[in-house]
């Protein structure tokens, strides 16, 4: 099902929330929402769901307007940021829910070998008996999918899904869900705050600032060229250096990097970590502050002559300590002029 | 200052034997003194005339119709109070509208104002000098000094009792549970009955049970309303103050220790209900460590 949203504004009292969103997503795709706290993303989600309405725009689920369509009759599964599992039922009860309240008449037998079913794919069979409170944080998560995809959702809706869990069972459920979605190819959007997150597992990125959308693509589009500092900052670690422009050359204190396209005047330059190089011989004199080793490589918190502070990813076995004077090089950075 | 190692554990903050021993010792003395005490004078002074005077108390026609009247006026104040406080709770606790704050002000009035209070406005309403005094008498419809009246100035009374109950645990559940079963496509009743009520039964249980024990203890507002009518008005409190003036000490305290019964009785039941909330073995009541239903003291 594809999900269109037009000119989508929503106000709360006086805090604008959405501010003229327009947003395709195409049938089958999976699509994060990308942004801080406090951009919007978590009340998209929910107008798409029918838990908010918007206060302008139209939402259209394929080529129905769905407006105005109230959450019970939209065909949405919506998975929360906690769970909201029924604490009163066990997991299987908790599966069957939907189809137990459904329009549709379901023999028991019939929504019996349905949550089997369902609790096969969220593997999870033989806990249907437990109760919320007894199970782990991943395993919760698992049971809030089955319940949310046992109405045969047009739509799935997952809200910050793996925020309340720890790093590798994040990771590992990440996967999990990429191959529930490829298996079961339901139109799934979700919201997230980790960009590590939206990488891992979106088709399609839509990176939100203050109610609006900044940027959106793939993730290979919005990693290599994101189209302004907020982007290129909230995607991960940079350096930031201010630089002056001419002639499509960018001066930066100590030295200077190829910056074509980019008027002159001056400008910000963000240079990744791993985009540094670490050198004895030449380009950017620099000293060193700080070394953090790292199980992967190492960084080094480096100062230039004019006191800019920058951060490095060197390789584990280079050799360098705290107050050592060497050079850094730019091997690629992205350029913003400073209005 | 400082104490040898010794291989005891050290006590915590403010565990020092000193202040344990004084401060236990403290709290049952006065609750001894305060609340078991006269309890039992009760029982010892509703047998101090002999069984068969307690009995002969008990079983009189005023005394049985105060029992009577006292449990209907129950029957009727709880359950409407009830659905009110369900009602109110969820209105404050699920839905955002102007006026929110005043309304959790106004439930809790009947707990800042005196029930005497309470009963003379309703004077001023219901009776022939009041508001729909004339009215009412014209439709010769009868509030005051009947059961209406005294069902109505209980239900003032009691009106925050369930809702106070469900307001902090049903705002700690937060809505995520309603909008839960919504977007799996259930109905607001069946959301309510399915997901809502079961979270809060034992809360709302609680809540009844003190409604219920407030209910049939009220005194100073059904008081002004009853006009104390013996065999037709009197509520058992009522009652037993009317024992009391007519210097039938052994009789009122007959009296009195039916109600103390009933109020065993409710609290007895309330216990029961806290075990059931907290110990039913494999039917956690509650997922979050939300405020631990019905265990206040």
């Amino acid at each position: 099902m594809k999900i269109r949203l037009d000119h989508v504004v929503k106000t709360f009292d006086t805090f604008r929330a959405v501010r003229d969103v327009s947003l395709e997503i195409g049938s089958g795709e999976l699509v994060a929402l990308l942004g801080p706290s406090g951009s919007g993303k978590t009340t998209i989600l929910r107008m798409v769901a029918g838990l908010e309405y918007s206060d302008a725009g139209t939402i259209h689920f394929g080529e129905q307007d769905a407006t105005a369509i109230p959450v019970r009759d939209r065909g949405v599964g919506f998975v929360f940021q906690h769970y909201a599992l029924f604490p009163h039922m066990t997991v299987a009860e908790n599966v069957a829910f939907g189809m137990k309240v459904s329009k549709v008449k379901r023999g028991r037998a019939e929504i019996d070998r349905r949550v089997g079913e369902l609790l096969d794919l969220v593997r999870l069979s033989g806990l249907g008996g437990r109760f919320p409170t007894q199970i782990s944080g991943g395993q919760r998560q698992r049971v809030a999918l089955a319940r949310a995809l046992a109405v045969d959702p047009k739509v799935l809706l997952l809200d910050e899904p793996f925020g309340a869990l720890d790093a590798n069972v994040r990771r590992e459920l990440r996967r999990w869900l990429r191959e529930i979605h490829e298996a079961l190819g339901i139109t799934t959007l979700f919201v997230t705050h980790d960009q590590e997150e939206a990488l891992d597992l979106a088709d399609r990125i839509v990176i939100l600032n203050e109610g609006r959308i900044v940027q959106q693509g793939t993730p290979e589009q919005v990693c290599r060229s994101p189209n302004s500092a907020f982007v290129t900052q909230f995607l991960g670690d940079a350096n930031r250096l201010e630089a002056s422009i001419r002639d499509g050359r960018a001066r930066i204190a100590g030295g200077e990097i190829a910056a074509p396209g980019v008027t002159d005047g001056r400008a910000e330059v963000f240079v990744r970590p791993s985009d540094l190089d670490w050198s004895d011989t030449g380009g950017i004199p620099a000293t060193v502050t700080r070394v953090i080793d790292r199980p992967e490589n190492r960084r080094i918190l480096a100062r230039l002559g004019d006191g800019t502070s920058l951060e490095l990813d060197v390789p584990p076995e280079t050799a360098v300590r705290s107050q050592d004077i060497g050079f850094v090089r730019i091997r690629r950075a992205n350029v913003f002029p400073l209005s | 200052m400082s104490t040898p190692p010794s291989r005891r554990k050290p006590p915590r903050v403010g565990d020092g034997p000193l202040i344990r021993r004084s401060l236990i010792g403290f709290v049952l003395v006065v609750g001894a003194l305060l609340v078991l005490s006269p309890l039992l004078v009760i029982f010892v002074q509703a047998f101090s005339a002999g069984t068969a005077a307690f009995k002969a108390v008990i079983l009189h026609p005023d005394t049985l119709h105060a029992i009577g009247l006292t449990v209907a006026t129950a029957l009727i104040a709880v359950p409407v109070n009830t659905a009110f406080g369900i009602a109110a709770a969820w209105a404050i606790t699920k839905f955002d509208f102007p006026g929110r704050r005043l309304l959790l002000v106004v439930i809790e009035i009947p707990f800042s104002i005196s029930p005497i209070v309470a009963g003379v406005a309703y004077l001023f309403v219901y009776g022939l000098q009041g508001l729909f005094g004339p009215a009412l008498q014209a439709a010769d419809v009868k509030i005051l000094f009947a059961l209406p009246g005294i069902v109505l100035a209980s239900m003032f009374v009691t009106a925050p009792f369930v809702a106070r109950e469900l307001i902090p645990l049903m705002q700690a559940q937060g809505r995520d549970l309603e909008e839960a079963a919504t977007s799996l496509g259930a109905s607001g009743w069946r959301t309510f009955f399915s997901v809502t009520l079961p979270n809060i039964r034992w809360a709302l249980l609680y809540g009844v049970v003190l409604c219920n024990a407030r209910v049939m203890g009220e005194f100073g507002a059904v008081s002004v309303v009853s006009g104390n009518i013996r065999g037709q008005t009197n509520t058992l409190p009522l009652h037993v103050e009317l024992l009391y003036h007519d210097y039938q000490t052994a009789g009122a305290f007959a009296a009195a220790s039916t109600l103390t019964l009933l109020a065993i009785v409710t609290i007895i039941a309330k216990v029961l209900l806290e075990r059931q909330g907290a110990g039913r073995s494999g039917r956690p009541a509650l997922a979050a460590p939300a405020p631990a239903q019905g265990s206040k003291p």
